[in-house]
């Protein structure tokens, strides 16, 4: 099943469980659902449980959290991650505050669905990964699946928990194939995977760079190199201690993450390691992130921008005191601003 | 109305047209790597709009900017640059189709972000009183914008500084695939809530380039003689999917009949129909015309297939001021 398949399963899923789940957003019930994320979910469950929305996201956002006072689970998409900065006032001021403020009596029972763009020209407004600022707010929990099955499990923990959760899904993850459990499968917020066992160097990756990690990982081993992937799967809260067992077991971590680095969640993820396992590194941390400047429009800039798995191989090479330069991965077959040929613009 | 100007706003229709569906033709090609919503059946409420101005006015767009920048008089193959991602792109290929600009036309600039350069056109106009400039800035928005938040504000400090804005909204009825009955309430009048806030409201046939003139001039005149804002609003129809080159009623978010009305409404063919009954054009002008601007066209596609791309070196400039 594709990830796209499965964030709409899970979302079925919890519409069908608990009827106070409502799902809202713009272009929700229209013809291609949030990129098929929910197709046909209108006509099952209803319009008055799943519905579009006027074009006014900070609004929208604290009708949603009001809507919770009445009991209601709402689930809130943005086609773009960009969109829901909109809402950051709603998001941040108030839901991530309401349970501490009102001390514990009262609850933000919340789901942002974010999707951030990459490729074919989306530029500077339409390709932010923000999870970062989120992850700074202390209330808010921060979820970024990297496979079809993880979305699933981890979007019916979110719309099930009790707190604001804010989802990140890549747009180019919403193709990815996977096997995903039938029925109420739950992964729990706060518990990391290990994507693929290794003891020279642990491989961290947000989001779709998981992947591009495991395409590293692979190459590596041809190569003598043993890499671990770690998938922390949630930001906040964060799994620390399997992330602190793979780099005590490696001793070395290299961060790739789908946005800038500076000030950035790989910086979190170092200062963690240099904190708590200082005394298990063998080589200073390295950090993979965007360049930093805003996302350019065209392809010629936005392919300098991105770290792939020839950047991973490289710093993996690098900290594991490898000699010599680094073994080239193939060149890639398709255009480096589509996630595969089957991807020929515009949205 | 003058021979001349009539027949410059019908080449100023068919010039948008023509623009367009070249954009469209060549879509497919792949090179154009970036979003494109296309203005084709709205091209008379941008003509219209922007003929009312005057030099030294400005205006400010949203996604679908395309109409806005060249009725403002945008540099064609700079616009054409900057969809083919080049260096000599009105925006270096930095900003895409989205994002266009041309300041020495006016055209102040275009965002992503529904209504986001509501507020800044506001913004413009208030720089400019201040500075006790004559200048009236058109802020170009749709029917969607109008439900967010900063329109209302902006608004507000509009009228309480008797601004020179122009708010031309050009309705089409739709936010990407989401109709207005799922959006604002039924019987809904836009302009007329606009007038709520203390401002002049107009409204109109958006596919009818001389009554969106007409209706634009009187906005401009009033916000020009420091009366305040005008909302003006210019009813019309999106022909093509929200965003791409191709046509997209077989999703079936709008009815086939609803989009023959409009495509009969079409506000080119409607022009040339009253320009020929007043034989004012014929089929040899509308010849010429078609060639001139076929040639432009050539040539402006040419000239961004021809453009190299953005230096490397560039990824890094334009971050901050000063770091060349």
């Amino acid at each position: 099943m594709k990830f796209g398949e499965a964030v709409r399963e899970a979302l079925d899923f919890c519409l069908g469980a608990d009827p106070d789940v409502v799902v809202m957003g713009l272009g929700v019930p229209d013809p291609k659902g949030v990129f098929g994320t929910t197709v046909g979910l209108q006509k099952k469950h209803g319009a008055k449980r799943v519905m579009d929305m006027p074009t006014a996201e900070n609004g929208m956002t604290g009708v949603l959290l009001g809507a919770t006072l009445a009991g209601l689970r709402p689930v809130m998409v943005h086609q773009r991650l960009d969109f829901a900065v909109l809402a950051v006032e709603q998001i941040v001021n108030q839901a991530a505050k309401w349970r501490y403020m009102y001390g514990g009596r009262q609850s933000a029972p919340l789901v942002f669905r974010l999707i951030t763009g990459r490729g074919w020209g989306q530029g500077t407004q339409h390709a932010q990964s923000l999870h970062s600022w989120f992850a700074h707010i202390p209330g808010l929990k921060v979820v970024m699946p990297a496979t079809p099955g993880d979305a699933k499990g981890l979007l019916i923990s979110a719309v099930e928990d009790d707190d604001p959760v804010v989802f990140i899904e890549h747009r180019w993850l919403h193709g990815v194939h996977g096997d995903v459990p039938a029925g109420a499968h739950r992964v729990p917020l706060g518990s990391a995977r290990v994507a693929r066992a290794g003891h020279d160097v642990t491989l961290f990756g947000v989001s779709y760079m998981v992947l591009e990690c495991l395409r590293a990982a692979e190459f590596l081993a041809e190569h003598g190199v043993s890499a671990e992937v770690f998938d922390p799967r949630t930001l906040r809260p964060f799994d620390e201690a399997a992330f602190l067992a793979s780099v005590r077991k490696t001793g070395r971590l290299v961060v790739a993450d789908t946005s800038w680095t500076f000030s950035g969640f790989s910086a979190e993820a170092a200062a963690l390691a240099a904190d708590k396992a200082f005394s298990a590194l063998k080589a200073p941390i390295k950090r993979l992130g965007l360049a930093d400047c805003p996302m350019p429009s065209t392809p010629a800039l936005a392919n300098l921008c991105y770290p792939r798995a020839q950047e991973l191989v490289d710093a993996a090479w690098s900290v594991c005191g490898k000699a010599g330069p680094a073994p080239r991965l193939p060149a890639p077959t398709t255009p480096l601003d589509v996630p595969d040929p089957s991807f020929t613009g515009p949205f | 109305m003058q021979r001349a100007v009539r027949l410059d706003l019908y080449r100023r229709l068919l010039r948008l047209r023509l623009v367009e569906e070249r954009i469209a033709e060549l879509y497919p090609q792949q090179e154009m790597r970036c979003p494109v919503h296309l203005s084709i059946g709205q091209e008379a409420a941008a003509v219209g709009v922007c003929a009312a101005l005057e030099k030294g006015d400005w205006s400010m767009s949203g996604h679908r900017p395309h109409a806005h920048y060249l009725a403002m008089g945008g540099d064609l193959n700079a616009m054409m640059a900057e969809l083919y991602g080049r260096a000599t792109g009105c925006c270096g290929g930095k900003g895409g189709s989205m994002h266009l600009i041309d300041r020495k036309a006016g055209f102040m600039g275009a965002t992503a972000i529904v209504a986001s350069t509501i507020p800044m056109a506001v913004g413009a106009a208030f720089g400019s009183q201040v500075r006790g400039e004559k200048r009236v800035v058109v802020s170009f928005l749709g029917d969607a914008a109008v439900e967010e938040g900063v329109f209302h504000e902006a608004a507000n400090f509009a009228v309480l500084k008797k601004l020179p804005v122009v708010f031309a909204c050009e309705n089409n009825l739709y936010s990407v695939y989401s109709g207005l009955g799922v959006r604002q309430p039924k019987g809904r009048v836009i302009h007329r809530q606009a007038a709520s806030y203390g401002m002049k409201a107009l409204a109109g046939d958006g596919n009818d380039v001389e009554e969106s003139l007409a209706l634009a001039r009187q906005a401009v005149a009033w916000a020009r003689s420091g009366k305040g804002p005008v909302f003006l609003e210019l009813a019309t129809y999106r022909w093509r999917e929200h965003c791409g080159p191709n046509y997209d009623n077989d999703l079936g978010y709008r009815t086939m009949k609803e989009y023959r009305a409009w495509r009969k409404l079409c506000p080119l063919e409607a022009y040339e129909r009253v320009l020929r009954k007043a034989k004012l054009l014929g089929d040899a002008e509308l010849g010429l015309m078609r060639k001139d601007i076929a040639a432009e066209l050539d040539a402006a596609v040419r000239f961004a297939k021809d453009s190299p791309a953005p230096d490397p070196k560039t990824l890094m400039t334009d971050v901050y001021a000063g770091a060349a």
